[in-house]
């Protein structure tokens, strides 16, 4: 295979792999931050300890999910020099400075209190930790703010001017502003608050059905639920303006989506086709007729572009047209879920031994499906973007590295075994987790006992040892 | 005197920041990585002891090298591209170690007790799989990446003499982190890995001049040599200090802390000599610092943020190992 659509490859397994664990982190923390909250607030002594054995217990998959990022996002810094060289080179100006921010504002948060929230608990106050707790959270979209206004201005750029092929920042707040900005954002911390929404509702429904966690597990599920009732349609709304704002920008990732090889008045919605980049048509299509001018431009006669008006720049139409798919499908059964689930929790007195068995092994297996549809969203939004690495303005051939094919196969394949052992694992331990919750924590109190002594003076503990 | 500009100073100053970030990086994962190749020799209760003591630690350590390797990103871009387009297989060995050792932490603790052997083992693998990589990388960069039948010799001898310099590390780190059975232990881990560490040191440190003409015309011209001495020197008089200490029975008891820091001055003067021979190249012989620099306005863009949170950086790290002092408590078994 070429060497430039294997160095893709390991970028997009690696972005891939990597995203998944910010997408629970960056809303988990918040949720975390809830958890506490509810904690502080609750009366009863039951219903406070709840609330703490939830906060608890996700913090401990938040730490895991964290260390998963850290670690794939260690190999991205590397990822951008060893696969594409020119591409800081070129834009190193603009790019550079808002990694820096990133990792300036990612270190500040992990290095401040991240070891206070997972190590600090009972060794500093109860305000304390809260703040603590707060810091992490504020920390995680903070990062995610600095990647998606690079992310945004690759796809939409502004603020810059090129001289001798480099790009030089004109205005930082124009850069970081770009057009798609505020919608890729917006779209993206939607995404993530869902992601978690269903990965602790079906954790939840997990523990119900094997009756593990029995005071944390139904406040978790009801929290899920609402949270995801309550927002897909909001993301519904932010992804059909994220939309709009792509067409206006890049109409060539719409007509890909949308499978829109001839420009077209009252363009057809095409529901199911196996669009075919050689032939540049589709087969076995199937299609609403006029529908796509309805939603992209709200009139039924309305012209939208196609592919063939922008040969040789625009993205391989297969990936983004069903990954497309897949993102609103996934989408649209989520929403079916979480309204279905929310009304019968609700209608049994959220008390969840009268929900349908049936429901809970459906959430169970709905737990990852924020996973599912973020990564579809990515890949139509980073693959819509090729052959362009900054749009429209350097193409990403001209920025890859001189290393071989069979060098960058090997080190894909490594990449990408590894990857699923980890993927693998990671689920399974969350799963074991969910299972025996209150092991997870008694180890806790080991590792507690086995880390030197936070702010007791040195003097007690020596005395102590004696 | 005659001071640079200050947009010309500009890069010397990120390119400070950035060896002290990697000096960080290797001397505080190093120790890390030190102890993880240790793992295979102790008992499974020594393994949680030896991985509690660096626990609240390796985090942190672990972000300098992206700080690191960040600035080298964003300041010098064109020299990322280069070293990393050379190091490319090396890097991706390194990162996989890493990736490996940095999710064994988590995942040998939160899962199934039956998995913990085999996340043990991958605790091992990663921190040797990430320091031999280190060291083969180390021995291309400082070789300024040169073909020929004996830059590889060269890199493969620092390969395996980093490793050892890390257990030796992590060994002294052991010895002042812990007591008892493991600490023992752990003094006879430094004193096998004592000779091998200092024979490649030795080695390398006559092989550079001779691999390479440019580290040779920095260092061997009067008057030069003479304050240059000083730099083997104490490197050489703090090395037979450890030895010496090893033999000692104050060791494991009020001086357990001193092989450790003699080590950390090995590692800075071993940085120093290193620099010197570098400077002023950031790709020795093809790449000079300014001509690999972003534009002197992205730098100020940067430098704002950099004097913003490296202090903070540098302040919560002494304050996190004021906090976490003292040896590594036994394992109870609540």
């Amino acid at each position: 295979m070429d060497a430039i659509v294997l160095a893709r490859m390991q970028f997009a397994a690696n972005i891939t792999f990597h995203i998944l664990f910010p997408a629970i982190s960056i809303a988990l923390g918040w949720l975390l931050l809830f958890f506490r909250w509810r904690y502080l607030r609750s009366g009863a002594t039951d219903v406070k300890q709840a609330w703490l054995n939830a906060y608890r217990f996700y913090t401990k998959v938040f730490a895991l999910t964290f260390a998963l990022g850290v670690v794939s996002g260690v190999t991205m810094s590397f990822q951008f020099g060893t696969n594409w060289p020119g591409f800081m080179e070129r834009v190193g100006d603009v790019a550079g400075p808002l990694l820096a921010y990133e990792v300036l504002t990612a270190f500040f948060l992990e290095a401040g209190f991240l070891g206070v929230m997972l190590f600090g608990h009972g060794r500093v106050s109860e305000r304390v930790h809260l703040w603590a707790t707060f810091f992490v959270a504020i920390g995680t979209t903070i990062s995610a703010f600095w990647i998606l206004a690079l992310n945004s201005w690759m796809q939409t750029p502004t603020g810059h001017s090129v001289a001798d092929g480099r790009f030089v920042v004109e205005s930082w707040l124009r850069v970081i502003w770009n057009p798609s900005f505020p919608y890729r954002f917006t779209h993206m911390l939607l995404a993530s608050t869902l992601t978690c929404a269903f990965l602790i509702s079906g954790l939840s429904a997990w523990q119900l059905l094997k009756r593990s966690a029995p005071g944390a597990a139904p406040r978790v599920l009801r929290v899920g639920l609402t949270l995801a009732a309550v927002l897909i349609p909001l993301q519904i709304f932010v992804g059909d303006q994220h939309g709009l704002n792509t067409l206006e920008h890049q109409p060539q990732k719409i007509a890909a989506m949308e499978g829109l090889w001839e420009t077209t008045r009252g363009a057809p919605l095409v529901l199911f086709a196996i669009p075919d980049g050689q032939a540049r048509e589709n087969h076995l299509e199937l299609a609403l007729p006029k529908l796509a001018s309805l939603i992209l431009r709200h009139d039924l006669d309305a012209e939208v572009q196609g592919l063939n008006d922008f040969r040789d720049r625009h993205p391989p139409v297969f990936a983004v047209f069903w990954a497309f798919r897949v993102m609103v499908g996934m989408g649209v059964l989520m929403l079916a879920t979480s309204w279905l689930a929310w009304w019968l929790y609700r209608r049994s007195g959220w008390t969840p031994e009268r929900l349908p068995r049936a429901l809970l092994w459906w959430l169970a297996a709905m737990t990852f499906s924020g996973w599912v549809a973020t990564v579809a969203g990515w890949w139509v939004t980073e693959i819509g973007r090729q052959p362009f690495i900054v749009y429209g303005l350097v193409r990403t051939a001209d920025v890859a590295s001189q290393v071989t094919a069979p060098m960058i196969g090997l080190t894909l394949t490594l990449y990408v075994v590894m990857y699923a052992a980890l993927m693998l694992a990671y689920v399974a331990v969350l799963k074991y987790m969910a299972e025996k919750p209150e092991d997870v924590l008694a180890k806790e109190g080991a590792e507690h006992a086995a880390t030197p002594p936070a702010a007791i003076p040195t003097a007690t503990v020596q005395g102590n040892r004696q | 005197m005659n001071w640079m500009p200050f947009d010309e100073a500009l890069p010397v100053m990120f390119m400070a920041l950035m060896g002290l970030s990697m000096l960080i990086y290797v001397i505080s994962d190093g120790y890390d990585l030190g102890v993880g190749m240790l793992m295979h020799r102790a008992t499974p209760d020594e393994k949680d002891v030896m991985v509690a003591s660096i626990g609240p630690f390796w985090d942190a350590n672990e972000t300098w090298l992206v700080l690191g390797i960040g600035i080298l990103l964003v300041a010098f871009p064109k020299a990322h591209g280069m070293v990393l387009t050379e190091l490319y297989l090396p890097v991706a060995l390194m990162l996989i170690g890493l990736i490996l050792r940095g999710v064994a932490f988590d995942f040998r603790v939160k899962a199934h007790a039956a998995r913990k052997p085999m996340w043990d083992r991958a605790f091992f693998a990663g921190s040797a799989l990430a320091a031999l990589a280190q060291g083969w990388m180390l021995g291309r960069y400082v070789s300024g990446f040169g073909s020929g039948w004996n830059y590889p010799v060269f890199a493969a001898a620092i390969a395996v003499t980093l490793p050892m310099a890390y257990v030796l590390l992590g060994a002294c780190w052991l010895i002042m982190k812990t007591e008892g059975d493991l600490q023992r232990r752990a003094l006879q881990w430094a004193k096998i890995a004592w000779a091998p560490m200092v024979a490649g040191l030795v080695l390398i440190s006559m092989a550079t001049p001779w691999i390479s003409a440019t580290v040779r015309a920095r260092w061997f011209v009067l008057p030069e040599i003479i304050a240059l001495s000083a730099i083997p020197m104490m490197t050489g008089v703090a090395l037979l200090a450890v030895r010496a200490l090893l033999n000692t029975r104050q060791v494991l008891g009020p001086v357990c802390w001193l092989p450790f820091v003699l080590l950390i001055a090995v590692f800075v003067l071993s940085f120093l000599g290193l620099a010197y021979s570098i400077y002023p190249y950031v790709v020795i012989d093809r790449l000079t610092i300014w001509q690999a620099a972003s534009s002197a306005a992205a730098l100020k863009f940067i430098g704002v943020g950099v004097c913003i949170s490296v202090p903070a950086i540098a302040g919560y790290t002494v304050f996190s190992y004021r906090v976490f002092r003292g040896k590594t408590g036994e394992l109870r078994y609540a």
